[in-house]
């Protein structure tokens, strides 16, 4: 296993070092105080509402009214796709459920796929529909992660947490839009195809007939890696060679699942002034994505039970990467798609470059824990920082306890408001899911979903809620489309994204206008290794115990099965 | 309530226009000018027709050819509905398939490899890949291949163990990906020698 550790010790290397410079240059994008003369222009352009700063709740009202409309305006493309142009395949309108869906999938960063991309989606659909939320679903997380920062930072005096439209527009302009040109480079340079023309028709060697799909494929799957969204342009996702041909191009696409990830992290520290603190965060981070890997890895190396039962030669060799090749492809091997597997799930991206749903069970349980975690290792784009914020609290609201203290955080006195809000914003999404599954499991509309037998299909219910709920899209995909299904999941999209988001925001708002307390010898330190094991400890003992339970029902009993 | 719709109206026209038109209209135009084969989808024209893409398994069952991994596809081998066999670490149905797989396997190259059993069959060989279209397949099925081409084209041995490694493609930067035999590209460099 010597070369693929080498492979994700150098991805991890390369990760940490872009990182950083991306995270100094976010914190600078939305620390500027005068925007360039494009900038206010367009502001203008948007109104009043675009002008000034926000509360907390000003800031979400603008969030929410925007992602209804546009869902409205999705949906709407969607459902007429067979009515409108570039649709050179002749693709007929999304039936309903699924475009409802869909929508709700893709505004809210999640990208969950109750569909196959290249046999329903038209040109039009991907991409000025579907990769326009890849844009800005991730600038809407990004946008509420600076507000939140501010809250955090302000020093006395006002509630304001800036402007979201300037802080979507800075997302987008600055962050989003440039680091996905250049990956949209190199990826067609790899061989992803980017064209408007249609599907090709070719006669193959043996005289038979192959359609082969393409598209604007290549301007798509930049942005659904960097936004942490997930979506692929084809079914399989990163796994079909036209979205992801090289072991190159597999490198930047799992370097873009973390990047802005990791890089908001380093960001966070600047804008809320606690640089050491921000470094014990992207440690906690790293231990639950090493962690992670280290388990993932051998599992799928090891292999199935079925496939080492079967006498096929599974041991790795120079000839062969071997191990679980279910569902995996040649040129990224056991080591690459079990680290893509983790990553995707540390954070809220969801795109695979092979098929979850058959995974070993201990290999297949990586992905579902680190969603069900919250997806704070270090999360999605945005989402992911305000999602630790409910872990920080606890942690140091814990400490507090501990010492008989009212439990301080850079300087804010937290109290009962923000507690309230950290246990919704910690608690809501994890109890969700698990009452969704059991709904799902219990009811004959939940139980035709399922596609796998016994506990395994009970693990493609839980990861379905889990993945839909936390936005973060990945699948065991045998779980199928129904009318209950997709109904279901789009509850779970829309509320485990704005219950969270809200949460968080209302933190931001709560913490702006409290005055600073000096700290002094009893103040708990947060920037601390001590810290940092207390947080671990935390998320661990939160959703890691709420999940522990319904784990012995799916991959542990699996597991011990065979 | 109103001031935010009214922005939220203008954002969604102006975004859908610049990123949903503008951005892939421009990609199109840097790729067009800059990557023509590629972004077309790595076509492989033979005598003016195209038989396939670099990037897509298609169908081989003639002895004369390599074969590809299985896929999972409807029809198999499909590029316009690539999926996942979606079959759970320990569910019959993947254990039939893999017996079935290497069944098939150990009567089509056994005549040639004298005492080939089912641990000589490399995984990848009996199990679906991702995409459902794996261009490539390991070394060593291309291996376990080589002799049945050999034999069926009146070839030698070693000239077909030569057009493996010019069709296998490394790991990129000696590091990065495992190695793999592009089978389609083998299979033309196979047709364009004759035999």
């Amino acid at each position: 296993m010597g070369q693929g550790t080498a492979q994700i010790l150098v991805y991890a290397a390369v990760l940490v070092v872009l990182s950083y410079p991306l995270g100094i240059w976010m914190a600078r994008v939305y620390t500027r105080e005068r925007g360039d003369v494009v900038e206010r222009g367009f502001l203008r352009l948007l109104g009043r509402d675009a002008s000034g700063d926000q509360n907390w709740k000003q800031y979400g009202l603008s969030v929410v009214v925007f992602t209804v409309l546009f869902s409205a305006f999705l949906y709407g493309m969607l459902r007429l796709q067979g009515h409108l142009f570039l649709n050179p395949a002749h693709l007929p309108g999304v039936p309903w459920t699924v475009a409802l869906n869909t929508t709700a999938s893709f505004v809210t960063n999640t990208n969950w796929q109750y569909y196959g991309g290249e046999a329903t989606m038209s040109y039009l659909s991907q991409m000025a529909g579907l990769a326009v939320q890849q844009f800005v679903s991730a600038g809407v997380g990004l946008a509420v992660l600076a507000a939140v920062a501010r809250g955090i930072a302000r020093r006395g005096g006002g509630v304001g947490l800036g402007n979201f439209w300037r802080d979507l527009y800075r997302s987008i302009v600055y962050i989003l839009l440039p680091l996905s040109i250049l990956l949209a480079v190199v990826l067609m340079w790899q061989g992803v195809p980017q064209t408007f023309h249609g599907y090709v028709h070719a006669s193959t060697l043996q005289g038979g007939h192959q359609t082969i799909a393409r598209g604007p494929v290549a301007s798509m799957v930049s942005i659904k890696q960097l936004g942490t969204d997930g979506g692929g342009y084809y079914n399989s996702n990163s796994a079909v060679p036209f979205e992801n041909p090289t072991p190159l191009s597999n490198f930047l696409e799992m370097l873009a699942i973390l990047l802005i990830p990791f890089a908001q992290v380093v960001m966070f520290g600047r804008m809320v002034l606690a640089r050491r603190h921000a470094w014990v965060l992207y440690a906690v981070c790293f231990t639950i994505f090493a962690i992670g890997v280290g388990v993932a890895y051998p599992a799928e190396q090891h292999g199935s039970q079925v496939l080492r039962d079967s006498g096929v030669n599974i041991t790795q060799s120079a000839q062969q990467s071997g191990g679980n090749m279910t569902d995996k492809e040649i040129r990224f091997g056991i080591a690459n798609t079990a680290l893509w597997a983790t990553a995707t799930t540390d954070v809220s991206n969801g795109s695979v470059n092979g098929g979850h749903d058959a995974f070993t069970p201990a290999g297949g349980a990586v992905p579902l824990v680190n969603m069900f975690l919250g997806e704070v290792e270090p999360g999605g784009v945005g989402s992911g920082i305000y999602g630790l914020v409910f872990y920080i609290l606890i942690a140091v609201f814990v400490a507090g306890l501990m010492v008989g203290r009212t439990p301080e955080w850079l300087g804010k006195k937290i109290e009962a408001r923000e507690m309230k809000y950290a246990a919704l914003g910690a608690l809501f999404v994890p109890t969700m899911v698990l009452v969704m599954t059991a709904v799902a499991v219990v009811t004959p509309a939940g139980l035709a979903s399922i596609f796998n037998p016994g506990a395994h299909g009970f693990t493609e219910a839980l990861y379905a809620y889990t993945s839909q709920s936390n936005n973060n899209g990945s699948a065991f995909a045998g779980y199928g489309a129904t009318t209950f299904s997709t109904t279901l999941g789009t509850v779970a999209l829309y509320f485990g994204r704005f219950v969270p988001l809200l949460a968080g925001l209302a933190i931001g708002g709560s913490l702006a206008s409290k005055k600073v307390v000096p700290a002094s010898a009893g103040t708990f330190r947060t920037d601390g290794a001590t810290f940092g094991v207390l947080l671990l400890g935390v998320i661990a003992l939160t959703a890691g115990l709420m999940i522990l339970p319904a784990m012995t029902l799916g991959p542990i009993v699996e597991g011990l099965m065979h | 309530m109103l001031r935010a719709a009214l922005a939220s109206a203008v954002m969604i026209v102006v975004s859908t226009v610049a990123l949903g038109f503008a951005y892939p209209a421009l990609m199109t135009g840097v790729g067009a000018l800059a990557f023509p084969h590629q972004t077309a989808g790595s076509l492989i024209d033979r005598n003016g027709k195209v038989v396939g893409s670099s990037l897509a398994a298609q169908a081989f069952t003639s002895p004369r050819y390599f074969h590809e991994r299985p896929s999972a596809t409807s029809p198999a081998y499909n590029a316009a509905g690539t999926t996942f066999s979606n079959l759970g670490p320990t569910s019959a149905a993947l254990r039939e398939l893999v017996a079935s797989n290497a069944r098939a396997i150990l009567s089509l190259e056994g005549p040639y490899n004298p005492g080939l059993t089912i641990h000589n069959i490399p995984v990848d060989a009996v199990v679906p890949s991702g995409s459902g279209i794996d261009p490539e397949i390991s070394l060593a099925y291309a291996q376990l291949q080589a002799r049945r081409v050999a034999a069926t084209r009146d070839l030698p041995l070693t000239t077909v163990e030569q057009l493996i490694r010019e069709n296998t493609w490394g790991r990129t930067l000696g590091f990065l990906g495992e190695p793999g035999v592009n089978v389609l590209e083998l299979n033309v460099a196979l047709d364009r020698l004759g035999g």
